[in-house]
């Protein structure tokens, strides 16, 4: 990753659509999707992913503005430029559909996952993890005497690489919610 | 004035409304009080059907022939079930349909109970959308919207799943006009900046061709006027896909005839070699397209479609417009006039001149018999005897629908109902009483073949009911001939399984069922025999044996690409290779 945290494969920082549409180079998307919140919709969106066989890295759902009832769908998936463009294009024709936004190519955006870390242990590896879990700024949001419960959220990769120090520490369990994610500015 | 009313009852309002004359279906438990309403009343007429596959595929000839919104109504549990295979039918060739289904009431949903099926669950993959509604105050604005849905951007099938509760339950009836505007409304009208760039490549283009599918047909007949007015000023040659047939006319100066796997040589040629494809509402299907990666490689290619998710999904193009195809066109010829209606007259004359080559080798050929009928000389004695009536055609799927889409020739849209994207055979039994059921006075034909119309033959039932002189006519062959084609070229001639054993006897059968039947076998008898069947008053079974081992050419072998076509059964030999005998 960039110092700028923009993501390989994403073309963000510049004026440029940079891709070219005929590479065969497998990229990793994040699409927030505005969505009548219906009964059904969310096992159509992923019936779509299924039935035509694209990838769903994560998914997040839930509903956003109650009054009008709106839920926001953010899913990350992976495929060549010419299935992402196909994704899109297929979630912007159904019906609950009213939205569908690129977060990797519409400009900056924050994207955020919260995690929850089982951690039982003893003595050394106890005092280990709870030092690790200060520097990746988790908090504690359970502890018995054997077992803490850290509470974490970051981009994916932060999680990823706090998990990888706990497992020799621990590790018994993890819940991830899956990326949240909103476009950076106005 | 705001009305109480049972659901029951909103829906036939609902659909009084809508302009709805004709509901296929069939009743059972789930059902029972819209069909109390329904007798109640005689604005609309029930078509009671045999089957309810035969209800869908009846609502799409119907919708198909009129460009009316098809309406079928089904029970719950297997009525809805029975729907899945028409429902897919018309998704995949944009056919707008509501089918309402009966459903459980609400309170039993989830208990597994007597004909309860997970019919949103099951048809969510096969429709445009779908609903189950729960609540009888939101059943009548549902059903408006479902309607808006069903018929707008791309046409489809929509399904809603009403309870029976829902259906017994009395609330406020929302009018038409007092329903909530939906905020599904695709766009129409294309950018005009691409439209110029579309126009700019049209008037230096030194080989053209016009690449049409059936959105010009749903589109409305304005389009096809456009198109028809666009070809004739520009010149250009234009073939079309198997959906789009009579948006432009096949008598036309510039018709090559359809394109693709069984299309003629001069258009898929044209395709192959063609410097600027002109795409308007079709899909670069795969029985259009051959080898992707060879498909017309040195074209420039423009692409108006109202779906977005329909341009760049296979093939890449240079100019996408997303928009409707008779706006679109509408702008483009009107902007290709005001620039001075340019052409590249130099390039054209050369490109006419290699078409007419191409034609020259008349790829339709085949050998006559005077012993025994050749399927493509029996279409085109119905060709001949039929021309110029005010005609429509159904078909069934196989040998016989692609000789019917190369020996029959379409004067006008909506003239020609085929089930092109599912290839559902039984489709065109059905197909053609709906056809029949919107049009009482004109000559309704399924061309079919004996296989095919085997799978649902019970709606001779409903003809006979409903006084549907539907003509069917039946290229008899005993075989599967597309299945029995395949095996020949693939799979080193080992028949399996597509043979028709214990056929009926189609003269008793047509009898049994009350109308009349005919079987011919001698060439010489054809042109009688179809006369009888189109004089007689009724219903039509005509068995029409024909020559078992015919192939149907030309032929693009599956993963070849279209300038490696086959034109009869010397070129066949070894020609598929192991990877396209997977591409089916």
């Amino acid at each position: 990753m960039s110092p700028l945290n923009i993501k390989k494969g994403s073309t963000s920082h510049s004026a440029y659509d940079l891709r070219d549409p005929n590479a065969e180079v497998i990229e990793t998307h994040t699409l927030a999707v505005v969505v009548d919140n219906e009964s059904g919709v969310l096992a159509r969106v992923i019936g779509l992913f299924s039935g035509r066989g694209y990838n769903i890295e994560s998914l997040t759902v839930a509903e956003t503005d109650h009054a009008a009832h709106m839920s926001r769908i953010t899913v990350v998936t992976t495929g060549t430029p010419q299935v992402i463009e196909q994704i899109k294009a297929q979630l912007a024709r159904m019906v609950p559909v009213h939205e569908v936004h690129d977060l990797t190519v519409e400009g900056p955006s924050v994207q955020r996952e919260l995690a929850l870390f089982k951690v039982a242990g003893k003595g050394e590896a106890r005092i280990e993890a709870l030092r690790l879990a200060e520097i990746f700024r988790a908090h504690v949001v359970d502890s018995t005497l054997e077992s803490f419960v850290f509470e974490m959220t970051g981009t994916p990769e932060k999680i990823d690489s706090f998990a990888e120090l706990m497992r020799p520490l621990g590790l018994r369990e993890i819940a991830r919610t899956g990326v949240a994610a909103l476009s950076r500015g106005a | 004035m705001t009305r109480q009313m049972t659901g029951a009852r909103m829906v036939v309002q609902a659909l009084k409304d809508q302009g709805v004359e004709v509901v296929f279906g069939y009743p059972g438990g789930a059902v029972l009080p819209i069909y109390d309403e329904i007798f109640q009343q005689n604005d609309i007429r029930h078509v009671l059907v045999r089957h309810e596959q035969g209800a869908i595929h009846m609502a799409e000839g119907y919708a198909r022939s009129t460009g009316k919104v098809g309406v079928a109504l089904v029970t719950s549990g297997p009525g809805a079930t029975n729907a899945v295979t028409g429902l897919t039918d018309a998704l995949l060739d944009s056919i707008p349909l509501v089918v309402l289904s009966g459903q459980v009431p609400t309170f039993m949903i989830g208990t597994d109970g007597f004909q309860e099926a997970d019919t949103v669950g099951i048809t969510r993959p096969c429709t445009k959308h779908n609903w189950l509604v729960k609540d009888t105050a939101k059943l009548s604005e549902t059903i408006h919207q479902a309607f808006h849905v069903a018929r707008s951007g791309r046409p489809g099938p929509v399904l809603i799943d009403i309870p029976k509760d829902v259906q017994f339950a009395q609330s406020i009836y929302t009018p038409m006009e007092k329903a909530k505007v939906s905020h599904y409304q695709p766009v129409v009208k294309g950018d005009i900046d691409q439209i110029t760039r579309m126009v700019e490549l049209m008037e230096t283009a030194e080989r053209p061709v016009f690449y049409t599918g059936g959105g010009v047909v749903n589109s409305g007949p304005a389009a096809s006027q456009l198109l028809r007015e666009f070809v004739e000023a520009t010149g250009f040659p234009i073939t079309s896909t198997l959906m789009g047939l009579g948006s432009y006319p096949a008598s036309g100066k510039a018709w090559l005839g359809m394109l693709g796997m069984h299309g003629l040589y001069e258009a898929n040629l044209a395709m192959h070699g063609c410097d600027l494809m002109i795409n308007i509402g079709a899909r670069f299907d795969d029985r259009i397209t051959g080898r992707i990666k060879d498909f017309s490689p040195h074209s420039k290619k423009i692409h108006v479609d109202i779906d977005p998710s329909s341009i760049n999904k296979v093939i890449r193009v240079d100019v996408p417009i997303v928009g409707d195809v008779g706006h679109v066109l509408e702008d483009a010829l009107r902007l290709w006039k005001a620039r001075g209606r340019k052409v590249n007259k130099a390039g054209l004359a050369k490109w006419w001149k290699q078409i007419e080559e191409w034609r020259a080798v008349k790829c339709l050929t085949y050998k006559n018999s005077d012993k025994v009928i050749k399927p493509q000389y029996a279409l085109e004695r119905l060709e001949a005897l039929t021309k110029g009536m005010d005609r429509y055609i159904t078909t069934e799927v196989g040998q016989h629908q692609m000789w019917a889409a190369q020996f029959l020739g379409f004067e006008a849209p909506n003239r020609w109902m085929t089930s092109g994207g599912l290839g559902t055979m039984g489709y065109g039994l059905p197909a053609s009483i709906g056809v029949q059921i919107a049009h009482p006075e004109s000559l309704v034909i399924n061309v079919a073949g004996e296989a095919s119309w085997l799978m649902n033959m019970q709606e001779m039932g409903t003809a006979m009911q409903f006084r549907a002189p539907v003509k069917q006519f039946i290229l008899n062959n005993e075989r599967l001939g597309m299945v029995r084609q395949w095996q020949e070229l693939l799979h080193g001639e080992r028949y399996s399984s597509s043979w028709s054993e214990s056929l009926p006897d189609f003269v008793k059968l047509a009898e049994a069922f009350g109308c009349k039947g005919i079987q011919v076998s001698d060439p010489k008898d054809l042109d009688d025999a179809i006369m009888e069947m189109i004089r007689y008053d009724g219903p039509f079974i005509f068995d029409c044996r024909v020559e078992k081992h015919e192939n149907c050419f030309p032929m693009i072998p599956s993963g070849k690409p279209h300038n490696e076509m086959l034109l009869g059964d010397a070129d066949t030999q070894g020609v598929i290779g192991s990877k396209g005998a997977v591409l089916v």
